[in-house]
């Protein structure tokens, strides 16, 4: 089904669990997340606010500020190297190198302060061995390749100088600039319009495509995950509940946060009279989460089990993993009730 | 509809804010063109969608409908009184059935205030006036603060609560509460569900289509999420850079689209079905929404147009009607007849400063 599983696997997070001391408890932002991504593979992250979409990212690089957050458990590996045993100078190497991210507020993650020719110079030489001209002119290729008409007047001006939509493209000129693998797109199009959403995403996928580079998408929108990504992640209140193929994910979701989920969004053919579908409650607060499934509150399918235990995440069907109790067999579902019962 | 019911008629609409050139004495030396010209009609009991994306002044023309900036030149006609030159108590009396509910629900509530007190303000000013059906006593206002949560799903006993202790969905409950308090014939919602994640934004839809078909009242609701506004909406303004560039209802727009512009949103919002998303053909857009802060004498879409003429760079198109209240802004589609006259006439304070930069060229 998926073209990428023969290719090779460039990064593995396995049972990344991530935590924050706060004055009220412990907060599990990340609380046992495992995937993978293939070369040149596009992954969806999808979640609701809060649920632990970005923190997951931050993990990845080793960017979660601590105190108050800690990496509390988990490997990240990168072609065959754990992330989390590196020392600081070596994941230097990696991180903005190899693995590149590109954030929600372009604005923000721009310097307004320098020009955009000292900030993407300085990002190059960092990392690559050039001189100031050739760092230079790599820059400017770069600003071509994402769409910046004339580039070379332009990458002299400042960032306020620019749009939004263009900060984002130099914001992708900057993170490709070292011939990142894998680049972090955290909610990339969020702050932008749908026209302009349009063109980041199709810049992204081209130059994912011409760069072979693998991109960990993360989004709260169910319509950009359907176009973009080769997979997709669903994640809840710290968890990944649901995996699968893009196609797979869509025609037959498993999980019913997953159909809650893509059946809530307002569809442009859909039918006005009727009533959307709606997942009632709110998304829990992840501090003091009991240990059971966190979305029984909300589920309209809970059964006993889900009160007692965490469901365990199966395998079902071709490269679709799902965690509910209901894809359980009932020897699996009596063992955890006995368990939850000591 | 059969028998519509006129109540809000907006007329040549223009909001120009002026740009101060800095320095001591504040000159102004261009303006913001916002809105420019606009005309629309809401009928009674319907929701009308207006979508664009930013800067396109879709939230100033609801702003200026509320009378909360003082629009340039134009006619708001609510029941045909005329809001922009209506005095202050005519005012007074006609706001009490024009309510808003805003995008942000966390900076629209006063964190110093408790739930009641934010229900009750509105309730409690036109009260104190005597402009109610009649007097109500607090303990009746009271009960009807806690009928009013009940309608919008917040537990009556979280009353005396404030709104740091309830999530966005929930304020943006109390804020819809709000503006009902004072059973008013029409709401504006800015954008209520841009800052809701998916799962809360579906029950907030769900909460506004409730009420309309309980209570009758017309809404104007802002959205950039075209899903959002064809779900909700009966008819759609589709604006760009402060003109409105097509008017349908809903179905006819999402089904058979007339204007570039509109072709265009609607093929890049994204689809959540993956085999939908991947087969069609988008049309992207080249580059940005320009700044609206010059006259223009051309159709205001021409920049970025796939589909320009010679014809759409000399003058603003009009409105052409294409039938079934279909109205579209695009010489494309001239052979049909004019519905609404397009004027891009200068206001009188640009006039003012063109005639004063005249003068200055002219002395140098």
């Amino acid at each position: 089904m998926n073209k990428f599983n023969e290719a090779k696997v460039l990064l593995e997070v396995r049972d990344l669990k991530t935590y924050f001391k706060t004055d009220n408890g412990i907060l599990k932002a990340v609380d046992g997340v495992s995937f993978t991504v293939h070369e040149g593979e596009t992954v969806g992250l999808v979640g609701e606010s809060g649920c632990g979409k970005s923190v997951t990212n931050l993990s990845i690089m080793r960017l979660v500020p601590s105190p108050p957050g800690k990496i509390v458990g988990g490997e990240v590996v990168y072609r065959g190297t754990d992330i989390m045993k590196l020392s600081e100078k070596e994941l230097r190497n990696i991180r903005g190198n190899k693995i590149s991210m590109i954030f929600q507020d372009p604005m923000t993650s721009l310097n307004p302060y320098l020009r955009i020719s000292t900030q993407m110079i300085e990002t190059i030489r960092l990392h690559q061995d050039m001189t100031k001209q050739e760092a230079r002119e790599r820059a400017i290729h770069m600003l071509k390749l994402v769409g910046i008409p004339s580039a070379e007047t332009k990458i002299d001006c400042y960032p306020h100088q620019f749009s939004g939509g263009m900060r984002q493209r130099v914001m992708i000129a900057m993170a490709l600039s070292c011939n990142a693998d894998l680049l972090i797109a955290d909610e990339p199009t969020t702050a932008l319009d749908v026209t302009i959403q349009a063109q980041i995403l199709e810049l992204i996928k081209r130059i994912s495509a011409e760069l072979k580079t693998a991109v960990i998408l993360i989004t709260h929108d169910l319509g950009v995950v359907a176009g973009m990504c080769d997979k997709v992640c669903v994640m809840y209140a710290g968890r990944i509940v649901e995996s699968a193929d893009t196609d797979e994910l869509y025609a037959n979701p498993l999980h019913p946060y997953t159909r809650g989920l893509i059946a809530s969004v307002p569809k442009m053919d859909g039918n006005r009279e009727e009533r959307l579908f709606s997942i009632e409650g709110q998304p829990p607060n992840v501090i003091d989460l009991p240990p059971c499934c966190p979305f029984h509150p909300r589920c309209d399918r809970t059964c006993e089990v889900c009160r007692h235990a965490y469901p365990p995440v199966k395998k079902t069907g071709n490269d679709h993993y799902v965690a509910c109790w209901l894809n359980c067999s009932e020897e699996e579902i009596q063992e955890a009730m006995k368990g939850g019962a000591n | 509809m059969e028998n519509k019911e006129l109540i809000l008629s907006v007329k040549d609409l223009r909001q120009h804010f002026p740009i101060d050139g800095g320095g001591l004495l504040k000159k102004t030396v261009g303006y913001v063109r916002a809105v420019d010209g606009i005309s629309f009609d809401v009928y009674k009991g319907e929701t009308v969608g207006i979508v664009g994306e930013s800067g396109c002044g879709k939230s100033t023309t609801v702003r200026s409908i509320a009378q909360l900036y003082k629009p340039t030149t134009g006619q708001i006609l609510f029941h045909g009184v005329d809001l922009c030159t209506a005095d202050r108590d005519t005012l007074l009396r006609q706001r009490r059935n024009i309510q808003m509910i805003f995008q942000d629900p966390y900076a629209s509530l006063d964190p110093r205030m408790t739930v009641r007190n934010i229900i009750l303000e509105p309730l409690r000013i036109y009260n104190r006036r005597g402009l109610l059906e009649k007097k109500y006593t607090e303990e009746e206002l009271d009960e009807r603060v806690k009928d009013l949560m009940e309608k919008v799903g917040i537990n009556k006993a979280f009353i005396n609560r404030y709104p740091h202790e309830f999530s966005g969905g929930q304020r943006q409950r109390i804020g819809i509460a709000r503006a009902l308090a004072l059973n008013p014939e029409i709401i504006l919602a800015d954008e209520p569900v841009s800052a809701l994640d998916v799962s809360i934004q579906a029950q907030i839809l769900n909460l506004i289509s409730d009420i309309q078909k309980e209570m009758g009242v017309t809404f104007i609701f802002i959205a950039h999420d075209l899903g959002v506004i064809q779900h909700i909406s009966h008819r759609v303004i589709v604006m760009y850079l402060g003109k409105i560039m097509e008017i349908s209802s809903s179905d006819e727009l999402y089904s058979n689209p007339l204007h570039p512009y509109t072709q265009a949103l609607l093929s890049a919002a994204p689809i959540p079905d993956p085999k939908l998303e991947r087969g069609r053909k988008r049309i992207v857009l080249e580059g940005d929404v320009p700044s609206p802060d010059k006259e223009r004498h051309c159709c205001y879409f021409y920049d970025r147009c796939a589909k320009r003429m010679d014809k759409c760079s000399k003058c603003v198109p009009p409105m052409f009607d294409c039938g079934k209240d279909h109205k579209v802004a695009c010489f494309l589609y001239d052979d049909h007849p004019v519905a609404e006259e397009a004027s891009d006439k200068p206001t009188e304070g640009e006039l003012k400063l063109k005639a004063k930069q005249e003068r200055k060229h002219r002395n140098k």
